[in-house]
């Protein structure tokens, strides 16, 4: 059975707003019945781009992530939504009927991705449809076309052999894109805001946007330049879950963390080891950790 | 199959395809390459494959075309100022800007362009007539500003406000003395350093460049796939910039942000460490420079006293001295590419006080580590794909030429454009040249056109692009020139400069002068400048008409733009719709002012329309010799096949001590440009130049730009006295979400994107100033407020997004606003368009270095509570 999904490589979107553009240009003044009515020019984005910046100057990172309906399994707007105003296709897309849905504005905010909008002018709510008329004859949808970057990707999802299937199964590993060209390494996870709707979009290193990281840099107090090659571990719990080592800038970053207490212990021959107890509750650039020598 | 039509179109920043259905354009989706279309290029690199995807890869705005095209504020009628009467002495000048504008005929337009025309010839004489374009223009070789528009100023006689090389400041009065490319306004070649980055490099440092912002000028994404490819091969990136850019989102591995306008210091303090250390290419230095010793004698202190250490460039910069060492020693130990700019010789750094200082400091740190040896040189990420080469094929097997827009397309003007390209392969028969515009005659720099026209005599140096030569910057001129006529009308071909030029309130209150008795504007929207002229000429845009074009095809200065993309893709621009109400092509606008004037003929080669110059540069180029005329205007594109052919890297010739072996302008060797054999650089000793021989035969104590690059404290900056009362660095560099104005408040669903622009609490979309919490919080300024940002130079209202990604001290807002919405009256008072031009200084970069330099400005920010 086909089941259209998604997967979505948080490290390549670029925020370029294609998906968002491409949406627009497909649906403002085009009706595609009985799918959907024309989507306004202003007011909604059927697909928006989050962003998140984690840290602080100079030590940053900034991430953006496209969300738009996820298509779930279990679809709370389904729930919310009355004479099957929401319907579920066989192929998982989940659709709200533009006649049916007609002044129900409580579906709008059954969706915990806050997916829906409210159309004024015709007071019915709006979603992305996965570009339904275009997908049953064969075609992409209209972001995942525009996307330059191969952030996205589409397809059947329970088909192990699709690009989307064989990434949605993998444990991380490389894997290279005929179409996109470019590599995408990272297992696939679903983004559930509210747990438990088995969203049929999958992202890729999704901690960037969800979880912490813990960096800084490592300098020797006595030439004070910054140290190629210490080696950097990090406890939790007195127990040792991640270490890594600074580049040539003396940089070291630990990521996907939760928050909560950690310790960094810094080594480095010929210097005296250095441990820092830190409790974070966003992510963290310690700054200079200055060895001494031995 | 339901009666859509599929039609093809380029724009400036790639090829599309466009949906028709009953006469109204539907859809405009990027252009996919079919299966039928040649083999894509691939590269072989450290073991893996690396093969372009088959689709242009084109950036939002484009996929908002049909929005811009029906947008609610086109120009669909010529229109005429209410107050304005040709028949009368008083123009009322003083109310340009806020006069109503009422529909007139178009045979109401040519009367009064006929009548102010001939009466400024007989009144005035040669010169009266003044008129520019701006430095872009919608895609396509016909139609473009310099073939349509060219032909007709130049038939007409006209003073031109020439351009400054905005875009490549740093290089042209800088750079060129160096290493020369001046044939390039200081961009050194790119060839294939793609295949040599994805072989050979370890390190990439973006200094002043955001290739994922600036799409190599005209390309799109296509080098996106490139810079993740290099990533997979663990190629480092290095970012240098006081924003943390949209490169550096995906890529960074480190964010150096120094304070905007020190950066000539942080590299000075880099060859510091390489020269104390003895980490330069010493061989390189002593065979393939000169010098080297005056440099040398700078950096260490030796002629000032000062040594550029680390510590001295911390306390100028903000870059602790411990990072500025940890840079120069990855830099050292790495086979590292330099991007200085987008393209090298690009670059926000360039275009601010000093700025060939920090250009000079750009070339001088890629010569000190061997630029041209495998992995080393210059390149922004965005140039040198395996593409085939841009030359005739009759003159190289593995060319394929189609004109790009530089070569001047109906012009012919050899003076003005790379017409000279063409000429020989008749593409035109009757080449044009204005006895006006030309060194001999008179023209006019648009840095200085207000002045010019409210105050003249102005006076500066240089003309255009300044690429004949190096020494061609040096020229003086002045306006007006001996027995030239002031002039009186004005013809402004484009409507964007309020919100590009610089210390723009000069340019509203040069429109309310009465020295300028009449004034056109010719712009498909009714924005900026349009607002302040007489007569407004309604302008198709490019799906109203017919074009062709290559996709980043310029050729003129710069060859091998057909390899900053990953096809060659050529396409007719076909006219998908009629124009919108009574707009007009440009060239049929041209040609019905000709035909009153009486050289209509000349101007249309006996009667030629668009499509028939179409036909003819399909036939003229190579293009011809691979598709019929019916079977590409079937299919609507034409991919160009990639000819296998040697792999020639930029500057390995020159590293190698070997003849020239790069496609390219590049010296002809003989005489001064080069050595006569072909093996050196245009530079007089051929060689790469520490100390800078034409400067010092131009001025050896010009102490603003002498021939041994020098740090030299910015004119406008933090430790001015302006930052007494403006204490903020300003920052305004290209907009990401908008090519210049082209895409900017048309009512299109891109001035919804919160990084261009936001709506405040009165539902207005301002554009968005980005400011650190450490500079926002004492001003009380929250993310989402909106703030008056303003100097001695005028007041605009923006909407504050607080973020880490700009450096303290320092806010940032992307030029090139469409939208001059000033609050009061015109020229001095608040605007609320966001035409942040307004608070940029109009100085030069330097006394004899007459170029734009906006990035030198100071600014205070402040909470608005609204009127
Ligand atoms: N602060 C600051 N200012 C800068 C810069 C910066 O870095 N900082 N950069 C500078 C640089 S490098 C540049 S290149 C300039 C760019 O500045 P401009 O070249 O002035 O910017 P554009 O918006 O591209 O101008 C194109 C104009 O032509 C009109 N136009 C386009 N197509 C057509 C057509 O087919 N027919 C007609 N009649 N009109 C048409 C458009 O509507 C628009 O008004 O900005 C410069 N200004
Ligand atoms: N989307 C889009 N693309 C464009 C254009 C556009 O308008 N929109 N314009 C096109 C044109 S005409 C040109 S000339 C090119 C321009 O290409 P560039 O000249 O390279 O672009 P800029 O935006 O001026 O500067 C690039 C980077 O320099 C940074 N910067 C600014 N000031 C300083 C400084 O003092 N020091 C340092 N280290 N960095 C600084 C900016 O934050 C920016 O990230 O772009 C071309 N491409
Ligand atoms: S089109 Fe792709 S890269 Fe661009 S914002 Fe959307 S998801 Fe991100
Ligand atoms: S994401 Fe929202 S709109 Fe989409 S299926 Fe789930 S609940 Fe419904
Ligand atoms: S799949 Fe189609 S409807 Fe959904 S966001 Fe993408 S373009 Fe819009
Ligand atoms: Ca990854
Ligand atoms: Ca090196
Ligand atoms: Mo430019």
């Amino acid at each position: 059975m086909t089941r259209y999904g998604m997967v979505i490589d948080v490290s390549k979107c670029n925020a370029c707003y294609n998906c968002v553009s491409a949406c627009k240009d497909e649906f403002w003044g085009n009706d595609y019945p009985p799918y959907s009515k024309a989507q306004p020019k202003f007011g909604q984005q059927w697909v928006r781009v989050d962003r998140k910046e984690r840290g602080h100057f100079p030590f940053i990172d900034v991430s953006y992530m496209p969300v738009l309906c996820q298509m779930c399994k279990d679809p709370p707007c389904a729930k919310a939504a009355k004479d099957g105003a929401v319907y579920v296709r066989e192929d998982g897309i989940v659709m709200i009927d533009p006649e049916k849905s007609k002044g129900q504005k409580q579906i709008v905010d059954a969706c915990p991705y806050g997916a829906i909008y409210w159309n004024e002018e015709l007071q019915i709510p709006q979603k992305c449809t996965f570009c339904a008329h275009r997908v049953d004859k064969g075609l992409l949808p209209r972001c995942v076309d525009a996307c330059p970057t191969g952030a996205m990707l589409f397809g059947d999802i329970d088909d192990p052999n699709s690009e989307v299937g064989r990434i949605a199964r993998s444990n991380g590993e490389p894997y290279r894109s005929e179409t996109t060209k470019v590599l995408y390494v990272g297992k696939p996870e679903a983004y559930e805001p509210k747990p438990g709707v088995g969203p049929g979009v999958l992202y890729i290193d999704l901690y960037r946007m969800t979880k912490m990281f813990i960096a800084g840099s490592v300098a020797l107090k006595d030439s004070d330049d910054l140290v190629d090659g210490a080696s950097v571990s990090l406890l939790s719990g007195g127990r040792e879950i991640s270490k890594t080592s600074t580049d040539g800038f003396g940089q070291f970053k630990f990521d996907a963390l939760e928050p909560g207490k950690y310790t960094v212990v810094v080594e480095h021959p010929g210097y005296r080891a250095l441990r820092m107890d830190v409790e974070v509750s966003e992510s963290t650039y310690l700054g200079y950790l200055f060895l001494e020598k031995q | 199959d339901d009666g859509t039509k599929v039609f093809t179109n380029v724009t400036n920043e790639g090829p599309v395809f466009v949906y028709v259905k009953d006469g109204r354009i539907v859809r405009v989706e990027p252009l996919k390459l079919s299966p039928e279309d040649p083999e894509s290029w691939t590269i072989e690199a450290r073991g893996r494959r690396f093969s372009p995807p088959r689709k242009a890869l084109v950036p939002s705005y484009v996929l908002a075309e049909r929005a811009r095209v029906y947008s609610p504020k086109r120009v669909l009628y010529p229109m005429k100022r209410v107050d304005f009467d040709p028949n009368k002495k008083d123009r009322k000048a003083e109310n340009r800007g806020k006069s109503e504008y009422e529909r007139i005929t178009w045979d109401e337009a040519l009367d009064i362009l006929e009548q102010e025309i001939t009466r400024m010839h007989k009144t005035y004489g040669p010169g009266a007539i003044g008129t520019t374009s701006s430095s872009h223009h919608s895609w396509g070789v016909i139609g473009y500003r310099l073939s349509s528009y060219f032909r007709f100023i130049d038939i007409l006689g006209v003073t031109y406000a020439d351009h400054n090389p905005d875009s490549w400041e740093g290089a042209l009065w800088g750079s060129v003395h160096m290493y020369g490319f001046n044939w390039g306004v200081g961009v050194p070649e790119q060839n294939d350093l793609l295949t040599d980055a994805l072989q050979n490099t370890d390190m990439i440092v973006l200094w002043s460049a955001d290739p994922e912002t600036t799409l190599g000028t005209y390309a799109g994404y296509e080098t996106n796939p490139w810079r993740q490819w290099l990533k997979e091969l663990g190629v480092k990136f290095v970012i240098i910039d006081p924003f943390y850019n949209y490169t550096a989102v995906n890529f960074a591995d480190k964010w150096i942000a120094p304070k905007p306008g020190t950066d000539t210091a942080l590299a000075a303090a880099i060859a510091y460490v390489w020269i104390k250390e003895g980490t330069y290419d010493k061989w390189f230095v002593e065979n393939r420079t000169v010098g080297f010793d005056k440099f040398s004698d700078y950096i260490m202190g030796k002629e000032d006293g000062t040594p550029k250490t680390p510590e001295w460039a911390e306390k100028i910069t903000g870059v602790p001295a411990r990072e500025i060492r940890a840079l120069a020693r990855e830099w050292a130990r790495k086979r590292t590419m330099l991007g200085y700019g987008s393209r090298p010789g690009m670059g926000s750094a360039g275009r601010s006080a000093y700025g060939h200082e920090w250009a000079r400091y750009m070339v001088a740190l890629q010569a000190m580590q061997g630029v041209g040896k495998p992995g080393v040189n210059w390149w922004s990420t965005s140039a040198g794909s395996p593409n085939t080469h841009n030359v005739p094929e009759d003159s190289n097997p593995y060319g394929f030429f189609f004109p790009g827009y530089g070569d001047g397309g109906i012009s012919g003007d050899t003076t003005n454009t790379g017409a000279a390209r063409i000429l020989p392969r008749g593409f035109v028969r009757i080449p044009v040249s204005d006895r006006v515009n030309q060194p001999g005659g008179q023209h006019v720099l648009r840095l200085l056109l207000p002045e010019a026209i409210m105050n003249p005599p102005v006076e500066w140096r240089g003309k255009g692009f300044n690429t004949i030569s190096i020494e061609s910057q040096f020229k003086k001129y002045k306006y007006p020139e001996d027995g030239y006529s002031e002039i009186r009308m004005f013809w402004r071909y484009g409507a964007a400069y309020i919100g590009t030029m610089t210390d723009t309130n000069r340019w509203v209150r040069m429109y309310r002068s009465p020295k300028l008795e009449f004034v056109v504007n010719q712009n498909p929207w009714f924005e900026g400048e349009a607002k302040f002229a007489d007569l407004v000429l309604p302008a198709c845009t490019s799906f109203e008409r017919w074009d062709i074009g290559e996709f980043s095809n310029i050729s003129g200065q710069s060859v091998e733009s057909v390899q900053f993309v990953n096809h060659r893709i050529i396409a007719l621009q076909m006219k998908a719709i009629e124009p919108l109400g009574e707009s007009r092509a440009d060239y049929d606008i041209f040609a019905m002012v000709a035909k009153r004037l009486g050289f209509y003929e000349k101007y249309t080669e006996g009667g030629m329309t668009l499509l028939d110059w179409v036909r003819r540069f399909y036939e003229k180029s190579d293009l011809s010799k691979y598709i019929s005329w019916e079977e590409f205007k079937r299919r609507g594109y034409f991919v160009v096949p990639v000819k296998k052919r040697p792999i020639t890297p930029a500057l390995r010739w020159f590293y190698e001590g070997r003849r020239r072996d790069t496609v390219g302008a590049g010296p002809a060797g003989g005489g001064v440009m080069g050595m006569p054999d072909g093996t050196g650089l245009g530079t007089q000793s051929g060689k790469i130049e520490f100390e800078a021989n034409s400067l010092k035969r131009f001025d050896p104590n010009d102490p603003e730009r002498p021939p041994v690059p020098h740090y030299i404290p910015a004119w406008e900056g933090p430790d001015t006295p302006h930052a007494k009362k403006y204490p903020l660095q300003l920052m305004s560099p290209h907009a990401r979400y908008s090519f210049h104005t082209q895409y900017d408040a048309k009512d299109t669903w891109i001035d919804e994107i919160p990084e261009h622009r936001r709506r405040g609490p009165d539902g207005y979309l301002y554009r968005v100033i980005r400011v650190n919490p450490v500079d926002a919080g004492p001003r009380g300024i929250k993310d989402g407020d909106l703030v008056k940002v303003y100097n001695d130079r005028g007041t605009v209202i923006c909407i504050a997004e607080v973020t880490e990604r700009i450096r303290p001290g320092t806010v940032h807002c992307y030029q090139a606003s469409a939208a001059y919405d000033p609050m009061g009256e015109p020229g001095e008072s608040p605007d609320r368009g966001g035409v942040i031009n307004l608070l940029t200084p109009h100085r030069f970069l330097s006394k004899n270095a007459d170029g734009m330099a906006p990035s030198s400005a100071m600014v205070e920010v402040e909470r608005w509570e609204g009127s």
